[in-house]
């Protein structure tokens, strides 16, 4: 095949993806009264919406964070059997088909379920509440996180934490002062696809929490109601979205490149590539 | 260095600090690093990137910070991040940080083996300074034996993980127990077979030439004898007592006021006066003598 030749169906088959992956989101704009989005924002419906998606996304990002931190530091810097098993544990919702998620967690919490009889002498129910969402958001999104989150562990030079261990520092004042801060730009960027994910997350909340307004109806379940009742409505919640995403895109690529920045302050007398100085 | 930090554990053995044991595996005593008293200065130095040069000397204790930064010429840079530091402050900084918490013994990997040769000179003439100040023991790594003859009281020489030699840093450079201690301490190692003789051996060299030593020994040695122990002369002299190795005159250069002069397989010393006087340069022809008394033999590596 000759050179212009491959050049030419590269091009053709990249035009064709390219379009296709833009295509939804060109239409989206187009198709959407943009003008009206502000007022059909403001409908009422949107307060409680807007209101469920902040609370529960706030409770399960904090989640995320507070027990995903010291899971990746755990994983990250200690070397022991069954580690890898775990790692893929983490991943698995990755791989997970959202719905499967949704009866997985229906299957652990729910009346019949794992939990069932023990969550019911306690008072508790958790399936179509907006704790079920909290759940829901927080199984999906974590491995964003702690996966992104191991990786910014294991990129701090273990020399660092050496050194602070010597230096008269137990591992809990290292992980504080040393790793912590080393690994922090990792740690925001892994966060931020995780809450990219957990804001868009559907199909594992629409089973185990339902469809349930002012509870349980998040921006994306939004979207799903308001297909049939007031489509323009839809549509606007989609815009918002994207705006959102978009956002959040742009955060991570703006923190991807100031961690780039920060750690390339290597004095040129370094004769060693060790990330430390 | 690791194991004595903490760092890494032992399979077996003991170390002690005057008789504190830190770690004992027949007892079962295993402290963490941050227990022992040690201040470990890392070969890449291992100054935490985030932190100004003030923070980090005051990492492992406040007390001292001040008088350690003034003490190694880094109060100007205090404000600083190790990023921006050459390597030679980079090392003081490393230093003060590891004296800060006062530490019982101070381990030092590899200090040199990172600088440049002009700054490598300055340094060792600092840490000489440095470790006659500090009345601390020391330990440090090198695989300059010159750093350690200028450093060092006692020297240990190991060798995939055996200790060869452990003795002060005279004996060491003056009777080497094996080969490789001999060549590390800049002698002449020349193999061959030995067969005793009275008064000592007669060694047939693999070059083909037979030596005599003063030492007694049988089968395969190496014949050790150092560059500023062989005579330098046009032709070989008449006395049968002396050894003589002739030989065409490699490579001359200058170091340290004495002038070396490679002689075949031979590493000779002598004075520029007699480098002249003998017209030493490249493709001459010249003999190299030395007595009996300064053979010394010492096992050969592969055998």
């Amino acid at each position: 095949m000759g050179r212009a030749a491959f050049s030419a169906l590269l091009a053709l088959c990249a035009g064709i993806s390219l379009t296709f992956l833009a295509l939804p989101l060109v239409a989206l704009f187009v198709e959407t009264p943009l003008g009206d989005v502000p007022d059909l924002l403001g409908d009422p419906v949107m307060r409680d919406i807007i209101a469920v998606t902040a609370r529960t996304n706030a409770i399960a990002n904090a989640l995320i964070l507070l027990f995903g931190t010291p899971t990746a530091y755990l994983l990250a810097t200690r070397r022991f059997r069954g580690r890898s098993l775990l790692v893929t544990l983490v991943e698995l919702p990755l791989v997970l088909p959202p719905a499967v998620a949704g009866i997985g967690l229906l299957a652990a919490f729910g009346a019949g379920g794992l939990f069932g009889d023990e969550l019911q002498d306690a008072g508790i129910v958790l399936p179509f509440t907006e704790w079920a969402v909290v759940l829901a958001v927080t199984f999906v999104a974590s491995p964003f996180y702690v996966r992104q989150a191991i990786s910014a562990f294991e990129s701090v030079d273990p020399l660092l934490p050496a050194a602070s261990r010597t230096l008269g520092a137990g591992p809990a004042r290292t992980f504080w002062r040393v790793s912590l801060p080393l690994a922090a730009g990792g740690l925001v960027a892994g966060w931020v696809l995780a809450f990219a994910r957990g804001i868009g997350e559907f199909g594992a909340t629409i089973v185990f929490a339902g469809n349930v307004h002012g509870e349980t109806q998040t921006l994306p379940l939004g979207i799903y109601e308001q297909l049939e009742a007031n489509f323009d409505l839809a549509l606007a919640i989609g815009v918002l979205l994207v705006i959102l995403s978009g956002s959040i895109l742009l955060t991570y690529k703006l923190v991807a490149t100031w961690r780039v920045s920060n750690s390339t302050s290597l004095s040129p007398f370094a004769l060693t590539r060790s990330r430390s100085s | 260095m690791r194991a004595i930090a903490g760092l890494v554990r032992p399979d077996a053995g003991r170390i002690e600090l005057d008789g504190r044991a830190w770690f004992d595996s027949k007892a079962g005593v295993d402290l963490p690093p941050e227990e022992r008293s040690v201040g470990l200065v890392f070969q890449e130095y291992a100054l935490f990137p985030h932190m100004s040069v003030r923070a980090n000397v005051s990492y492992g204790g406040t007390e001292r910070t001040d008088e350690l930064l003034d003490r190694f010429r880094i109060g100007h840079l205090a404000d600083a991040r190790p990023g921006a530091l050459s390597g030679g402050e980079r090392q003081r900084v490393a230093v003060a940080r590891a004296l800060a918490r006062d530490p019982a013994v101070l381990l030092l990997d590899e200090p040199l083996s990172a600088l440049d040769a002009h700054t490598r000179a300055a340094v060792r003439a600092e840490l000489q300074e440095l470790l006659a100040e500090l009345a601390l023991p020391a330990i440090f790594i090198t695989h300059d034996f010159r750093d350690a003859a200028a450093l060092a009281d006692r020297v240990g020489v190991i060798v995939d993980g055996r200790l060869r030699q452990l003795d002060r840093v005279e004996e060491i450079g003056r009777r080497p127990a094996d080969a490789f201690v001999a060549t590390l301490t800049g002698a002449n190692l020349l193999p061959g077979i030995a067969r005793p003789v009275p008064g000592g051996a007669e060694v047939a060299l693999d070059l083909g030439t037979t030596i005599r030593s003063g030492e007694t020994a049988s089968g395969r040695v190496g014949a050790v004898v150092y560059p500023w122990e062989l005579t330098l002369a046009a032709t070989a002299p008449a006395d049968d007592d002396l050894n003589a190795l002739a030989g065409t005159v490699g490579d001359v250069s200058v170091e340290g006021g004495r002038v070396r002069v490679r002689l075949g397989e031979l590493v000779c010393e002598c004075s520029p006066a007699d480098a002249e006087r003998l017209g030493l340069a490249r493709g001459a022809a010249s003999v190299a003598t030395f007595p009996a008394a300064s053979v010394q033999l010492v096992p050969l590596d592969d055998d």
